[in-house]
């Protein structure tokens, strides 16, 4: 027998991250820049925006008898503490689900707590509502509302009727693409737009992805007009919409 | 015969037979209410051999006090032509015995019957008694077992089922100490593990009975007109030549490796059939109604030649099989020997079989088979042992049943052969698992699956457990399967309106989620187009395209074995041995001995060579696929670290090709490559922890372990629209874990599946000592004979490595030159 050692290697297995040093992405005059992460930075406001967070996931399985492992709040957390670090945002927006029940914001331990309301107080944080955390998380800080309208741009959790002249950033659908090349096929989360409309990947640790060619996302997008910033390993990849599969 | 009842002695003596001596000899051992193991070949009376004492106890007029005998097969196919097979003797002897079977497709009310007045006799499946021993009144139900028959047990053992059988076997002993275990087996290379196996650990082995062998098996390798081709699976050159032999034969069984190859094997002969001969096809991914469908025209003699996986490889009786052939090579002898043992279920009569290579180097194989088979040469794995999934779902079971104390199941446990050498401390970190998941710092205590009681004993903490526990129990599969089925497409309003019709079988999700819309696949003997997935799973529709688009085909599903691979080594090396050989085979290693050199059979040959603008290394371990694909790995981290400039790698079963940029042979040459360095033992350190982090073969390792184990449950396809989105990843929990508890026991199972499974460090660990100062390096000008098949894979295969982002760029860079080629 090999002497080789059962033990598997040990790394910190930080998620990647880093602005999209090649692709922006632009909804009517604004102009925003993706992160690797799946979160949204936009310069012109300093805002960060991330979409389904689904803290405490994990406990939540758990409840239902299946134990995952208990560390996807922290892996969550900590991704975004670097994040908002590295772009420097000074405010931050939450498009909803950002936690995974009802009244996990209330069951939170001592330390996720800590790390939240250190966020809320050194950033302007906004938390919209979203179909599996409807109540407003009120102690943890920031202001919580069920939709936020900047100007020409409204932001949400489920996509909606977008008015004329307006543009919608959305999450909710946890959208993903496949493409395939050369024999394979790759599939993750990604930004999907059309100019008009964009919905955020899900920035959850334990959070999957939704093909865009699933029925939910049907009559969404202009499908001609439509991008979608696929999360690589290491940088972010644009794609024609049409072309994904 | 003095203890044989009359009413057995006189149903043999009205049919003119006598017991065989191991008939008599399982009868004495089950009369003394010991254990024993009989091996004997098919056709030698095997399965009433282990019931020669069952019968015999229950000759006379009884109580019905609860099942008296366990009879436990690995398929559920068996187990139902045992019980017809065992109902007619019974009947016969007119003996008062009551025969049922349970397996996964009995209907709920048949369950609650035989739970509520238990027959003599159950027959039933291995996964079944995972569900017994799960049982609130287990111990009632058996509490008057006096038998448990385990039948092809040398089938069961190699694989995680066995693992779980082990541990339900040790539970049944534990709760009735003086039942007794007997074990039917082909015959094996190590009957002594098996013995072993049947006995708790300081009971020695179990006595072994053997059967009489049967008369010699007429072997023959197909000798086509037609060349026999490089690389690939298909076989297809033969079909005129298999279909001639269908012709003269009977009824024959066409056995091949894999399911997809079931498929374009069985289309070929469809297409060839211009007699109209009744031709089926039958595997395991078909509907189950199809398969019976199939079995019964078999029974009835209305088949002349069935295409058949491993489904038909087990001792099922089914009508006057004279012609067993084999497409592609039998990968090891006691699996060729096995399937031999399907042609004419009689001992004295010689069974006849034809092998079909579908390539040059599968003639090697064929041959070293055939010569193994002709002196019975067996090269049967060594049981699987201590697997931790399945000792999570053991602990699990156990609870359902009833409150356990822990000392008490690890005692009953270790006793099992499997988990002989667990430790009370990776007995406890499992305990911990399924009771909180196991995670040091922040364990689900306020959601624990297991409490203990204030008496020390563990309980469930909520009866729901169990039922969830219940419905998955069955996953011990080695994919997620989705069903397809027949579908109708509309358009109204121009939307697309997909319903869905009758089941045509499953698939692995893993191939189905490869799928677009348009996509076409070889299923059932039939082109289909997919149109699309649904809550049941996938819809497809008929197409009349003549080649699918994708097939299904993944290589061998078995590695070539140990012992095969050394006699392919030793025919190689050997001139003598290649008059056997057809001519065309014969010719192409002549070539390759004055084109480059033949390898003794002790040595490792490794070309180099350029060709077009690359540069070439082919070297020949016949250490299969597995094992290869990961030394191709490991190499290609090498090559790249020491400038070579690896592009990429292909690995068969018996060779491996890289190539690079860079000139091999001059950087050998050179000493910038020492090849005995680039093949040393170490890489089996650091470079293999290395790629395995980012494996994509761990991580598939990991998410089996995690269904096994209980983690996750088992995938319910589409059951909403979130359902997908919700269901977390096992990827992604892989992930977590390794960062945040490394030493958790499911990694350590799913490193410990991997290892000897899909990454094959074992048998890749054995070749680095063997070839050890044995590397025979030939720098060549060009292309050698050897290195053709596995050169013309390259364009075949997809190009291993696990490049993602490259990919992605390339893939957005390609569309770019689309785009501006536009402008």
């Amino acid at each position: 027998m090999m002497p080789f050692s059962p033990k598997l290697p040990t790394t910190s297995m930080q998620r990647p991250q880093g602005l999209s040093k090649t692709h922006t992405i632009t909804l009517g005059a604004s102009r925003f820049v993706p992160d690797l992460s799946g979160a949204l930075f936009w310069p012109d406001e300093r805002m960060l925006l991330v979409a389904d967070l689904h803290l405490e996931q994990g406990a939540s399985l758990a409840r239902r008898g299946a134990h995952v492992p208990p560390y996807d709040t922290f892996a969550t957390l900590r991704q975004l503490e670097v994040v908002l670090r590295q772009t420097g945002a000074e405010k931050l927006v939450l498009l909803g689900d950002s936690f995974h029940s009802k009244d996990a914001h209330i069951h939170v331990d001592a330390e996720t707590w800590t790390r939240l309301t250190a966020i809320t107080s050194r950033v302007e944080t906004t938390w919209i509502t979203g179909n599996h955390d409807p109540l407003p998380p009120d102690a943890l800080g920031g202001t919580c509302v069920d939709e936020l309208v900047l100007g020409s741009l409204i932001l949400r959790h489920i996509p909606g009727e977008i008015p004329e002249s307006c543009t919608e950033i959305a999450g909710h659908l946890h959208p993903g693409a496949s493409i395939h090349h050369r024999g394979h096929r790759i599939h993750g989360k990604c930004f999907a737009t059309d100019g008009r409309r964009l919905i955020m990947p899900a920035f959850g640790t334990y959070t999957g992805a939704l093909s865009l060619r699933s029925d939910a996302f049907e009559g969404l997008f202009d499908e001609a007009a439509g991008e979608v910033f696929m999360l690589g390993r290491a940088a972010i990849h644009r794609f024609q919409m049409q072309r994904v599969r | 015969m003095a203890d044989l009842h009359h009413k057995i002695s006189r149903w043999f003596d009205s049919r003119g037979w006598s017991p065989r001596q191991h008939q008599l000899d399982m009868l004495q051992h089950g009369l003394a209410g010991k254990s024993a193991l009989l091996i004997a070949p098919t056709g030698g009376g095997k399965t009433l051999s282990g019931f020669m004492a069952t019968l015999n106890e229950l000759a006379e007029p009884h109580q019905h006090e609860g099942i008296h005998t366990l009879y436990i097969s690995p398929l559920k196919a068996l187990a139902v032509d045992i019980a017809r097979n065992l109902e007619k003797p019974v009947m016969e002897m007119a003996l008062p015995i009551t025969i049922e079977t349970r397996t996964g497709d009995t209907p709920v009310s048949k369950r609650q019957r035989i739970r509520q007045q238990p027959p003599d006799i159950l027959i039933t499946t291995s996964e079944q008694m995972t569900l017994l021993i799960a049982d609130p009144h287990v111990a009632h139900l058996i509490r008057s077992l006096r038998c448990v028959i385990i039948d092809e047990l040398h089938s069961i053992v190699t694989s995680k089922r066995g693992v779980l059988l082990s541990l339900a076997l040790s539970r049944i002993r534990g709760l009735v100490p003086d039942v007794r275990f007997f074990g039917l087996s082909a015959t094996v290379a190590d009957p002594d593990s098996l013995q072993q196996w049947l006995a708790p650990k300081g009971a020695g082995p179990v006595p072994l009975v053997l059967g009489t062998p049967g008369a010699p098996a007429k072997i023959r390798i197909l000798e086509s007109a037609e060349r026999v081709p490089w690389s690939g699976h298909s076989s297809r050159y033969a079909i005129p030549d298999i279909y001639a032999e269908i012709k003269k034969a009977g009824m024959a069984l066409v056995f091949v490796n894999t399911r997809s190859q079931a498929e374009m094997i069985f289309q070929d002969l469809w297409t060839a059939n211009d007699d109209n001969l009744p031709i089926a096809l039958h595997h395991g991914s078909l509907d189950v109604a199809t398969r019976r469908k199939v079995e019964a025209a078999m029974a009835d003699n209305k088949l002349r030649a069935v295409v058949c996986t491993s489904t038909l490889d087990l001792g099922i009786d089914w009508g006057n099989v004279d012609l067993v052939i084999h497409v592609g090579a039998p990968k090891g002898s006691s699996r060729l020997l096995q399937r031999i043992g399907r042609a004419n279920h009689r001992l004295d009569e010689s069974s006849n079989a034809l092998l079909v290579p579908s390539n040059r180097f599968e003639v090697l194989e064929c041959e070293a088979a055939l010569a193994a088979a002709s002196v019975n040469a067996q090269d049967t794995q060594f049981p699987t042992v201590k697997k931790l999934d399945c000792l999570a779902q053991h602990i699990m079971a156990c609870a359902c049943s009833q409150p356990f104390d822990a000392d008490t199941l690890y005692a009953e446990i270790s006793a099992a052969f499997t988990f002989r050498n667990l430790t009370r401390a990776k007995f406890d970190a499992a305990l911990d698992y399924v009771a909180t998941g196991g995670y040091a710092l922040k364990a689900y205590t306020r959601y624990a699956k297991l409490k203990q009681q204030p008496d020390g004993r563990w309980r469930l903490a909520h009866p729901r457990l169990a039922q969830s526990f219940r419905m998955n129990v069955g996953t011990i599969v080695e994919d997620a399967m989705l069903k397809v089925r027949l579908a109708k497409v509309r358009r109204v309003a121009g939307k697309r309106h997909v319903t869905g019709g009758f089941v045509i079988g499953e698939l692995e999700e893993y191939f189905l989620s490869q799928l677009s819309i348009g996509d076409t696949f070889l299923f059932g003997g039939q082109v289909l187009r997919h149109e699309g997935m649904d809550d049941f799973g996938s819809l497809a529709t008929r197409t009349t395209a003549k080649e699918p688009m994708i097939p299904s085909y993944a290589g061998g599903k078995f590695p070539l074995s140990t012992y095969l691979a050394e006699r392919v080594r030793d025919i190689l090396a050997d001139p003598k041995k290649w008059k056997s050989l057809p001519k065309q085979v014969s010719d192409w290693l002549s070539t390759q001995r004055w084109a480059s050199v033949l390898p003794r059979a002790d040595q490792m040959l490794v070309e180099t060579f350029p060709r077009a603008d690359k540069h070439y290394m082919v070297c020949y371990p016949f250490e299969g696929r597995l094992a290869q694909q990961t030394l191709g790995m490991l190499l290609t981290r090498r090559l790249e670290r020491w400038g070579a400039k690896p592009l990429g790698f292909v690995a068969t079963e018996y060779a491996l090709v890289i190539w690079t940029l860079s000139d091999l042979s001059a950087m050998v040459k050179q000493g910038r490559i020492s090849l005995a360095k680039l093949f040393d033992e170490d890489m089996l350190g650091d470079d293999l922890e290395a790629w395995l982090a980012e494996s994509m073969m761990m991580k598939r390792s990991f998410r089996y372990v995690a269904i096994i184990a209980g983690l996750i449950e088992r995938r319910i396809p589409g059951k909403e629209k979130t359902a997908r989105q919700m269901t977390v990843n096992t990827d992604l929990i892989f992930d977590a874990l390794r960062s945040h508890q490394p030493d958790h026991i499911l990694l350590e199972a799913a490193w410990d599946d991997a290892a000897d499974g899909l990454i094959d460090i074992h048998r890749l660990g054995a070749m680095l000592k063997r070839v050890k100062n044995q590397i025979l390096h030939q720098p060549l000008e060009r292309v050698s004979p050897l290195a053709i098949p596995v050169l013309l894979d390259i364009g075949r295969e997809s190009v291993s490595g696990e490049a993602h982002d490259a990919l992605l760029a390339e893939a957005a860079d390609d569309l770019y030159a689309e785009a501006s080629r536009l402008v």
